[in-house]
């Protein structure tokens, strides 16, 4: 094999072939994010998302919960809680109020953040708005 | 008494005692995620799963980065023919490096997470609270100054010297690194692109660039302890980075199927992320057929056990255990359960945790003034620790995959039952689990025990 293929060949197809899809990947990126309004439920994003989301960021939820399928799998997914609790976010907020301090004896507990009546209706809001994501049918049922 | 080429390599051994010590760090906390697995208030509220779980974590990547820099540390001025520009700027960049991960993690423990977002100032550029990158804003701007200064260390060793295919590949793989992580500084509110982007760094690391510094490493591994041809080498690791790219870039869509973005990623990904076993395959067939025609026999045993034990665990980890759910009808299934922690482990362990562990083997006896390997006393030790380590994490994986069917099958199914109630249903795997995390943690302890073994030098073979 050595004579027929050379080392010059084999870098060849390294560059060429890393080159061209690359460029192929750029191309797609900026395909999807032409594209993305249409699925990405946008229009929902306010302030008040805005303010969830930072909520969500700055307690690390998604260090035992999953988030549209990614995060940890430790706790229930969140990307379609709001309407596993009917769609509701009083219901998303009283759940989160009433975390016991001191945890749940011998159960994976959920800590009390201790948030303020402000965060509380964002982080509802923006689990709202991602709930709303078209994410292709994805979870196969409402138990995410 | 040192035995090496060039004086200048020495720096890489403090890097790979990090790299050891912060990896028994990031087992402990395995080992307290596993248990809150099935005991559920255990540590809380003091160390609630999602912190113990970024130590886990973050440990893995830091300890990881840690033994790539030592690798190159190690590696390159050997390549080069010369010594490393500044021994001075790798030591302070050790320092640095070290000292900034102890206060992120000391931060993570000492202070609820919120706290540490507002001391370290995250709302000036919001970048914490997402997967692997909850590091504070200011942490990551010392990674990429650490990244910055390394890399100028390297290409400024490697361009004025003999320019090897194992040094360049190398090199991309670690310029590559450094600017994908510069992706985690971008992070908008549309919680579509923040993951789009996500994906950049993690996915775009460890089944793109991150496939360069592995395969250079084991290349050169090969080469010192089989004395294979180069050529032949050199022609195998650009086609396995070749393919590694070919396959990998686009294969980021198999983590665009269910996330808002368009639906023809269903499609590119499950094709193109299908093709990404062949990279790690061919490894495999590098590693093996190197030490099967090998023209020397080289006394460091164990390196060569390792180097071979990353082909085959890479390619399960990575290539069959991705394959598995990679489809885009099996990922509508499987995402987000406990088969994709199985991958996760077997992947990360195979491929990265096992290539770092390869070049510390190698390259310890020289390091340490041993010759060109450690007594067969010790080596015996640290061979047993490659087997337990090995072997439990082949049954964390196979007890993690059984869970994952399991929560798959109950959960996902028609109506499904409600998570934590699949949760209790399949506890018995969690505390297999975590019997088979407790013999790893033995390997690994035995691993470091191998180090201070003492036995007849080992002097038979060529250096
Ligand atoms: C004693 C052995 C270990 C135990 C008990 C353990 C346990 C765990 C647990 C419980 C999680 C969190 C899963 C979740 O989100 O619900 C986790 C995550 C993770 N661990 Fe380990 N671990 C161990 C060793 C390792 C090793 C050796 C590696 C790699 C070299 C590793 C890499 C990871 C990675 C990459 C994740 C994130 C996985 C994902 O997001 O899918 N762990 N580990
Ligand atoms: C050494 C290389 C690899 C490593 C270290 C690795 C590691 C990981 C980790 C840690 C995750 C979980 C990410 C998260 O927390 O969301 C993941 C997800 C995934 N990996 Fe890999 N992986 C590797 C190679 C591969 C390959 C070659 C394939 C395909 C053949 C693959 C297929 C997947 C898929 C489909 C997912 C998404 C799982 C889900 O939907 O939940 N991986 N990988
Ligand atoms: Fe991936």
């Amino acid at each position: 094999m050595s004579e027929v293929f050379s080392k010059s060949m084999a870098r060849n197809i390294y560059f060429g072939g890393s080159m061209f899809f690359v460029f192929l990947f750029l191309g797609l990126t900026w395909h999807t994010n032409k594209e993305l309004p249409k699925t990405d439920n946008r229009q929902a994003i306010t302030e008040e998302v805005a303010l969830g989301k930072k909520v969500w960021e700055e307690n690390n939820c998604v260090g035992c919960h999953s988030l549209l399928g990614e995060g940890a799998y430790f706790a229930p997914e969140l990307g379609n809680v709001y309407k596993r609790f009917g769609n509701s976010k009083e219901a998303i907020k009283a759940f989160m109020k009433s975390r016991p301090v001191e945890g749940i004896p011998g159960r994976r507990s959920m800590p009390q953040f201790n948030l303020t009546e402000e965060e509380l209706d964002a982080i509802a809001e923006f689990l709202k708005y991602s709930s709303e994501i078209d994410a292709a049918g994805w979870p196969p049922n409402i138990q995410g | 008494m040192s035995t090496l080429k060039y004086q200048s390599q020495a720096v890489a051994k403090p890097y790979f005692i990090a790299a050891i010590g912060l990896f028994v760090g990031q087992i402990i906390f395995g080992l307290i995620l596993g248990l809150q697995y099935v005991w559920g208030d255990f540590l809380f509220p003091e160390i609630p799963f999602n912190v113990a779980r970024m130590v886990h974590t973050n440990l893995l990547i830091v300890w990881l980065l840690f033994g790539f820099f030592g690798a190159a540390y190690y590696m390159v001025p050997e390549e080069s023919q010369r010594e490393l520009h500044s021994p001075k700027l790798a030591m302070v960049l050790f320092w640095v490096f070290l000292i900034a991960g102890a206060l992120t993690v000391v931060g993570y423990l000492a202070v609820p997470y919120a706290t540490l977002a507002k001391i370290t100032g995250n709302d000036l550029l919001p970048t914490m609270g997402r997967e692997f990158l909850e590091q504070p804003t200011i942490t990551k701007v010392g990674i990429v100054v650490v990244a910055l200064g390394f890399l100028y260390n390297i290409a400024m060793t490697i361009l004025p010297g003999r320019k090897t295919v194992v040094n360049v590949v190398l090199l991309t793989g670690l310029v590559g690194l450094a600017v994908l992580f510069l992706f985690s500084f971008y992070n908008p509110i549309n919680l579509v692109k923040d993951k789009f982007y996500w994906w950049w760094v993690v996915h775009l690391w460890v089944e793109g660039v991150w496939e360069l510094i592995l395969g250079a490493i084991l290349a050169y591994v090969l080469i010192k302890t089989t004395g294979i041809d180069r050529e032949v080498v050199d022609k195998w690791l650009y086609l396995i980075v070749a393919m590694a790219f070919i396959t990998g870039i686009i294969g980021t869509g198999h983590h665009y199927y269910w996330i808002g973005t368009p639906e023809y990623w269903q499609l590119f990904g499950s094709v193109f992320s299908a093709l990404e076993p062949i990279p790690f395959f061919m490894m495999t067939l590098l590693a093996f057929g190197a030490v099967g025609k090998r023209k020397r026999d080289h006394p460091n045993k164990a390196t060569v056990l390792w180097a071979m034990g990353t082909g085959v665990m890479a390619f399960l980890g990575a290539g069959v255990w991705g394959f598995l759910h990679t489809l885009s009808p099996v990922n509508f299934y499987t995402h987000g359960t406990q088969i994709t922690a199985a991958h996760g482990h077997m992947a990360f362990y195979g491929a990265y945790a096992m290539i770092v562990i390869t070049i510390i083997s190698y390259a310890m006896p020289y390091l340490r003034g041993q010759g060109n390997a450690a007594s067969w006393k010790q080596q015996y030790v640290e061979m047993w620790s490659f087997w337990l380590m090995t072997i439990s994490m082949v049954f964390i994986t196979l007890f993690l995959t059984g869970a994952g069917i399991l929560q798959t099958w109950l959960q996902r199914f028609d109506d499904g039952l409600p998570f934590m109630v699949v949760q209790d249903k399949i506890a018995i795997f969690y505390w297999m689990r975590e019997v088979a995390g407790v013999v790893f943690f033995l390997g690994l302890i035995l691993y470091i025990v191998s180090f201070f073994v003492k036995g007849e030098k080992n002097e038979k073979g060529i250096a």
